[in-house]
């Protein structure tokens, strides 16, 4: 029983890596290796490190996966901002 | 093709050198002396409540400081690079206003956050986490509270002062550690009193909380600067 729940979360987890690595939409694979880490640190509760599994969630499924989404948000910014330089800048 | 050839020449004087380390790896089915030594009295030479915090704080308390350190150089990286980034571009944006639903969920969840965070760094001696987890919990309290539109002034200066202290803090304790103890953050200077109640451990609480207040406001930095930047006006 044990071993297919760990099987079933090592298999999402690869799934989730493929979808970070492959997808189209820059959003979806950020969430997506965020998932990851989130897969990751129940692994680690689980294999009894709670410590370890809660700096991945704190620090891997959460603040990194904000950040990026930070840096995507800024970069959109100012790739719109350079294309349109005289116009006005959107909304 | 010579290029080729010298790469090819690099790889396999790499991998003579490496092999005899590759060929060493097997299972170990004993425990080497230092880690039999942790573990049969690490704990309660320190008088910490477990063996996890013993080595954490106390025995690789260094890597915490390497951690603390690196997180610093990162800090200090992504406010300059933003600060450039800004400057460079004038954009004018005005920020959408939070829903009503975030603004709300945010304001109702931030002190349950907060004071969870508190509570892992506070308690970290006694129970999974420590400094740096509850910092990041703290700091993701912080990001939610600026996503929610319930702070929408950072005071750069009381993180600057928080960051500052603490920092110095944890170094001064270590060096304590050096002077009234065996060596550098040891915990011994400090009553071990009762395990298992709040205050006890030696300085491991201590140290615990600086690192938890530094970490969370280092990262609440890393993520006004992020947002900072991208709403200049």
């Amino acid at each position: 029983m044990m071993l297919v729940f760990l099987a079933v979360i090592g298999v999402m987890m690869v799934i989730a890596a493929f979808v970070a690595l492959y997808s189209r939409d820059v959003v979806g694979a950020i969430v997506a290796a965020g998932v990851v880490s989130l897969l990751a640190s129940l692994l680690y509760l689980v294999f009894g490190a709670p410590d370890v599994a809660m700096t991945e969630a704190a620090i891997g499924s959460a603040l990194t996966t904000v950040v990026f989404l930070f840096a995507w948000s800024r970069i959109r910014e100012i790739a719109s901002h350079g294309e349109r330089r005289d116009e006005e800048v959107p909304e | 093709m010579i290029k080729r050839v010298f790469a090819l020449a690099l790889i396999v004087v790499v991998a003579f050198f490496v092999f005899p380390l590759f060929a060493g790896i097997g299972e170990r089915t004993d425990l080497g002396p230092v880690a039999t030594a942790y573990l049969e009295e690490g704990a309660r030479a320190l008088g910490a409540a477990n063996l996890v915090t013993a080595v954490v704080v106390t025995y690789r308390g260094l890597d915490t400081l390497g951690e603390v350190t690196v997180l610093f150089a990162a800090s200090a990286g992504v406010a300059l690079v933003f600060g450039t980034l800004a400057r460079r571009s004038q954009v004018e944006r005005r920020r959408r206003p939070p829903s009503e639903l975030l603004e709300t969920g945010a304001s109702l969840l931030l002190p349950i956050i907060a004071t969870f965070g508190v509570f892992v760094f506070v308690h970290g001696h006694l129970t999974p986490g420590g400094g740096f987890q509850g910092g990041v919990v703290v700091a993701s309290g912080v990001l939610l509270s600026f996503l929610g539109g319930t702070l929408t002034h950072t005071p750069h200066r009381l993180l600057g002062a928080l960051e500052t202290v603490a920092g110095a803090g944890y170094v001064a304790i270590g060096l304590l550690g050096i002077w009234l103890a065996a060596g550098f953050l040891d915990p011994r200077f400090l009553p071990s009193g009762e395990i298992g109640s709040l205050f006890s451990g030696g300085a491991i609480p201590l140290i615990y909380v600086l690192v938890g207040v530094k970490v969370g406001a280092e990262l609440s930095g890393v993520i006004d600067a992020m947002r900072h930047r991208s709403d200049v006006s």
